[in-house]
């Protein structure tokens, strides 16, 4: 499996989740966990997605997502999940 | 599963408080380019870095693209040129040939340095190290990308004093052919006592003959993360401080290890080893010195500063070492006074003098660095500051340096601009008092008696 970790930072409105999300299945990548906070009035979600059966590179996507992040008015930014595995678990 | 929370801590080490890799420093032998001919040793020299490094540099940006991770620097670290010329060059002018191929490879391949323009003598100087110091000042200020390190002294051998005197004309040198950019020369040229093969950080990385062929070694940073992890128990017992510098440290070379993993799996070329320094940047926030101040002094220099240096490096040591089991190089907190704004700051508030520096390297990991003195300073003081801190590392088992820019033309009150990571410094003043009937003796200082285990 190749887990990727997306997360979307920035102000609030409506349609966030669901321009990325139509996005990631356009691309067939699967999504296995989402969750979403406010932080200080900052939107603020992390998806774990499974890029296996992508129909794009990781840096096609990442690219992608940063535009269409930019279109909406937030920060989204793709990681591979080793480094956050790496930091957080022995 | 990795959760929200964990997320957010890791990104906002990354993009607030400065979270980076400093380095992928590829070591690369050049052992077997070593040639009686100095044409066919240069290409020979060439041919070799451009082949082995050929990718290090996408690589190293496909890896922070992947992983959303700075990696600051790509470099190159070689084996001592003293030893690769050996036989090939007869003059100063020679060795510089081999400068000028070696930047040459380096902007070929796109690194930001090449380390290795070095000599080991710290028992004694053969013609061709002698040779090779000699160049050095000409090597730097025809190079773009070279950095040059001599090693003048260990505990098992003692220190070569006829190095040290030499090393101080040699800074002196320097300095005047690179005056015309404040001196800059002399910030790529580090004098050590107990260098070890395998640093990946500038000016002291060389791959030394203990190596294998190419190996990855990464340099990772974070005294921001320190910083502002030590903001939320600035009241609390030293027993709840270290271990938050320890847990820290743990993650901070976590992501060091998988950097390496990644990149030695993707050049084909074995990890060798983590350096889990603490490296400042001129940044607002990324300073060791802020850490101390975080730790509880009102600023680095203050009584007490190397107590908590102490404590600091030996924390760094414990949470890194869990996290890799391949840790080397020099590993600990850096305290260079140009790179890091808190120490700058330091020393323009007068709390912070050179003599202090001197006893905060016996407790820290590397030695007196990127200090800027008086231009007019004799070579036989600056062997002495050397000779100084040889001493430390000789007595105390561990890695000593000297890397002080004396900038020609300017005197205590001014300032010089080094520029990029290297950042700016006050000039600091130095002990006029003369130590040239010492640096004069020939010969060397005998190793101390603890060297003796055998």
């Amino acid at each position: 499996m190749k887990k990727v970790v997306i997360t979307v930072v920035g102000k609030d409105t409506v349609g966030i989740i669901a321009r990325v999300c139509t996005y990631l299945a356009e691309a067939g990548i699967n999504i296995l966990d989402i969750s979403q906070t406010i932080v200080s009035g900052y939107f603020n979600m992390m998806m774990i997605v499974d890029m296996t059966s992508s129909k794009k590179t990781f840096d096609e996507v990442s690219a992608e997502l940063d535009r269409a992040g930019e279109e909406i008015g937030v920060s989204i930014k793709c990681q591979r999940e080793e480094i956050f595995d790496m930091m957080h678990r022995i | 599963m990795i959760n929200i929370f964990e997320v957010n801590e890791t990104n906002k080490m990354i993009q607030q408080e400065n979270l980076d890799v400093r380095t992928i420093t590829m070591g690369i032998s050049l052992l077997d380019c070593a040639d009686s001919d100095l044409n066919r040793l240069n290409q020979k020299i060439y041919d070799k870095i451009t082949t082995c490094a050929k990718d290090l540099v996408k690589t190293g940006k496909d890896i922070e693209k992947e992983f959303g991770i700075p990696i600051v620097n790509k470099r190159i670290s070689i084996t001592p040129i003293a030893m690769v010329g050996a036989s090939a060059c007869r003059t100063p002018e020679d060795y510089v040939e081999i400068a000028k191929t070696l930047d040459r490879a380096a902007r070929a391949v796109g690194v930001n340095f090449l380390g290795g323009y070095s000599a080991v003598v710290s028992k004694g100087m053969t013609t061709s190290d002698e040779l090779l110091i000699r160049s050095i000042p000409q090597a730097l200020a025809q190079t773009e990308f070279i950095c040059s390190s001599v090693n003048v002294g260990s505990t098992k051998t003692g220190i070569n004093m006829d190095a040290v005197k030499l090393m101080g004309e040699i800074v002196k040198e320097t300095a005047e052919v690179t005056r015309d950019k404040d001196s800059l020369g002399c910030a790529k040229l580090v004098v050590l006592c107990n260098a070890p093969d395998d640093n990946p950080f500038m000016a002291g990385a060389f791959h030394g003959v203990s190596e294998a062929d190419c190996i990855i070694n990464v340099g990772v940073s974070g005294p921001g993360v320190v910083k502002y992890a030590l903001e939320s128990v600035r009241e609390a017992d030293f027993e709840v401080l270290c271990e938050t510098i320890k847990k820290t440290a743990f993650k901070i070379t976590r992501v060091g290890q998988l950097v390496a993993q990644e990149a030695s799996k993707r050049l084909g070329v074995p990890f060798g080893i983590i350096d889990l320094s603490l490296a400042p940047t001129p940044a607002v926030g990324d300073s060791v010195a802020d850490i101390l101040e975080g730790i509880g002094l009102e600023k680095a220099g203050a009584p007490g500063t190397t107590a908590a240096l102490a404590l600091l490096n030996d924390q760094v040591k414990k949470g890194g070492v869990m996290a890799s089991s391949y840790v080397g190089g020099l590993s600990g907190a850096f305290i260079p006074v140009s790179e890091d704004q808190g120490m700058i700051d330091s020393v323009l508030a007068g709390a912070l003098t050179i003599e202090k520096l001197e006893a905060m390297t016996c407790v820290c990991s590397v030695g007196l660095d990127m200090i800027a003195i008086p231009g007019d300073t004799k070579p036989s003081t600056i062997s002495g500051i050397i000779a100084d801190e040889a001493a430390i590392g000789m007595v105390n088992q561990k890695t000593t340096a000297v890397r002080i820019i004396p900038v020609i033309g300017k005197n205590v009150g001014d300032t010089v601009e080094f520029g990029g990571l290297l950042g700016y410094a006050p000039i600091m003043p130095v002990n006029s008092f003369d130590c040239s009937r010492f640096v004069n003796r020939s010969g060397r200082i005998p190793a101390p008696i603890h060297s003796f285990k055998n």
